[in-house]
């Protein structure tokens, strides 16, 4: 008899004691920046990192004050989704595509000289492009622009730095969708390409009618999971403009970045962190929303009792 | 409708030859089963038919004419593949209609024929599905649709009803059969099933280790198989073969002899069907015996018996007298139907044992 009720102990017992480690990380990395944020952006923390008093002076400053805010949510905007739509998307797809059409040697080849820049430190990366762009007659662009087109050099760091961060942001987000896309293309079965070619398609309707329309799913991951991680990161940027000339490629989480640890307004800082997260939290909500919660959730291979 | 010959046609990869040299030819109109275990070629041939494969070596001809270098969308082939391979993100009507897509067929031809190949196939109730939301069967029609509607001149069916059950297998291929004959479409059937090849095909090619082991109709290859192979691969439960050494008329197996009906020599294969064998009480004649095994099949009993020459089975029906497991018998053999092969597995024609 007695025996009966010990596995309804162990039932109440095991779950959280499998999710205690993921569960106490969370907390440690996640929630209590989060809670600390929030109760920073409510003070007058600066750069003495004293507080003296309570004040809700910084989101007065986002929401008006702050003359900045159009321009950097503009940079942010045309940034994400011209890095998301022409390399991180468009130039993974293409990649996915030609590296699978041609033979396995030589689209494993390309596929490791695309994944380069992201294996590479940040630095190095950062480094190379500096002297790509570089505005003496020295930098590789130059060197092509002067000694074969005798044209006079380019500045490009000062006169487009925001092509510059998109150009070199894309480089290295290309890699991601590149890889996911193409472990789609190739678990689609052979027997489908086999049909399509014996009902008279041709190359490019096999591409159309087989090989895009798998693709959609993925597509639509990759673009809400590549938007939030450019919306967030900014590593490059700050290694190669460093946001600048002045604010001219400073995208809003550099911006927050700038703000808090350049000019030492660190409650500013907070503030604005909050708004980023709010945005992030509803992007992915809208995602829920649309492609339901389904794609993050399968029965469990293993039933813990 | 077409007339189909291979001449020579072999393939390997790399190394491998996956296909030896093999002549084949098929009428305008027939429908042939390919015969055989996994791993034979028998997909392969019928890659190398619809083009999807090229052959290493030799000619492929439809009507007479080298289509080698002609490509598969061009060949007019239809197949069902073994996992009907239906484009996943399209409706059962756009599935059908796919091959439509790529003829020069005006839409409300198209939207048409799409209809009366459902019909064909008695799925036009499910033509706004998606395959996904078909069971095995319902996609199974889908296929053989899709492969019907653009009227090819060959039909290739790739182990078309090895994902079915088994009463749907049956009445599918009573089906299929009853579609191709009244299309009167060259057809192609791949199989493994030595059920399915016997009661679709007017000709059965069997197939072993990429290369043709024997061309010819159900009974033939039933009656007269070529080899040792074929005679074990064809019949259900399967014969029973039996190594022994012939000299002169007499042929010892294990401890006991069978009397030959010409003199030979070397060693001989004896193969008898369990049909061909009667189980009987002792004493009214034939080789004695002892009953191992039973297992009931039903309408048949399969009997295990231990002889002289060796174990053999005996199909018997289910309320014949037959004494019990245990019990001494006696085993008559059918001796006009019994099969002998050479020591390189050939059969022997015009050789039996005696009565």
């Amino acid at each position: 008899m007695s025996q009966a009720f010990v596995p309804v102990r162990c039932r109440r017992a095991r779950p959280a004691l499998f999710l205690a480690p993921a569960a106490s990380l969370l907390l440690l990395f996640f929630l209590a920046p989060i809670v600390i944020d929030v109760g920073i952006a409510f003070t007058n923390m600066g750069e003495s990192l004293k507080v003296t008093a309570w004040t809700l002076k910084n989101f007065d400053r986002i929401l008006g004050a702050d003359r900045m805010i159009p321009l950097i949510l503009l940079t942010t905007f045309l940034y994400v989704t011209a890095t998301l739509f022409f390399f991180n998307v468009g130039l993974g797809v293409v990649l996915a595509i030609t590296t699978t059409a041609v033979s396995d040697r030589l689209g494993a080849l390309f596929r490791g000289i695309w994944i380069l820049p992201r294996m590479s430190p940040a630095v190095i990366y950062a480094l190379l492009w500096i002297w790509v762009v570089d505005s003496s007659p020295q930098g590789l662009l130059n060197q092509v622009v002067t000694g074969i087109f005798g044209l006079a050099p380019l500045n490009l760091r000062n006169d487009h730095p925001l092509l510059v961060i998109i150009l070199a942001n894309g480089f290295v987000g290309a890699s991601f969708a590149m890889v996911v896309l193409t472990s789609t293309i190739r678990s689609i079965p052979e027997h489908l390409f086999h049909a399509a070619r014996v009902d008279g398609a041709s190359e490019w309707s096999v591409l159309r009618f087989v090989v895009l329309p798998s693709l959609k799913g993925p597509v639509w991951f990759i673009t809400i999971y590549q938007a939030l991680s450019l919306l967030v990161t900014f590593e490059y940027i700050l290694l190669i403009t460093n946001g600048g000339p002045v604010y001219d490629s400073t995208t809003y989480a550099l911006y927050v970045y700038r703000r808090a640890f350049e000019g030492g307004h660190y409650a500013y800082g907070a503030a604005l962190a909050i708004a980023l997260m709010l945005f992030g939290v509803c992007f992915t909500l809208l995602q829920w929303r649309l492609f339901g919660d389904g794609m993050n959730r399968t029965r469990p291979r293993i039933e813990v009792l | 409708m077409a007339q189909i010959a291979f001449e020579q046609v072999s393939k390997s990869w790399g190394e491998t030859e996956v296909l030896r040299p093999m002549d084949l030819s098929i009428a305008n109109g027939e429908c042939v089963a390919i015969l055989g275990p996994s791993g034979c070629g028998k997909s392969t041939t019928l890659f190398l038919l619809a083009g999807l494969y090229a052959p290493t070596s030799g000619k492929v001809l439809f009507d007479g004419h080298v289509v080698n270098g002609v490509d598969a969308r061009d060949r007019n082939v239809g197949i069902v593949f073994q996992s009907y391979a239906l484009y996943p993100h399209m409706t059962v009507r756009a599935n059908i209609g796919f091959p439509l897509r790529f003829q020069k067929v005006d839409k409300d031809d198209l939207s048409r024929r799409v209809v009366e190949a459902a019909n064909l196939v008695q799925i036009d109730e499910f033509l706004d599905r998606k395959p996904a939301e078909l069971s095995g069967g319902q996609q199974q029609r889908v296929a053989l649709a899709r492969a019907l509607v653009k009227q090819p001149n060959i039909l290739l069916l790739d182990e078309p009803l090895s994902n079915l059950d088994a009463t749907l297998r049956m009445s599918m291929r009573a089906e299929i059969r009853a579609i191709q004959r009244r299309l009167g479409m060259t057809t192609l059937i791949v199989t493994h099933d030595q059920i399915e090849a016997m009661t679709m095909a007017d000709r059965i090619i069997c197939m072993s280790r990429g290369a043709v082991a024997q061309i010819g109709t159900p009974d033939e290859l039933y009656r007269r198989p070529a080899d040792t192979f074929v005679a074990g691969f064809i019949g259900s439960p399967p014969i029973t073969l039996l190594e022994g050494d012939a000299k002169g008329e007499t042929l010892h197996i294990g401890t006991g002899a069978m009397t030959l009906t010409a003199s030979t020599a070397g060693r001989i294969t004896l193969g008898l069907r369990p049909e061909d064998l009667r189980l009987g009480a002792p004493g009214q004649g034939g080789l004695p015996a002892r009953v191992v095994t039973v297992e009931p099949l039903g309408r048949e009993v399969l009997y295990g018996v231990e002889t002289a020459i060796g174990r053999l089975h005996v199909l018997a029906m289910a309320g014949d007298a037959v004494p019990p497991a245990g019990e001494p018998a006696a085993v008559q053999i059918d001796a006009a139907h019994s099969l002998l092969f050479d020591a390189g597995g050939r059969r022997i024609p015009n050789l039996n044992i005696r009565p």
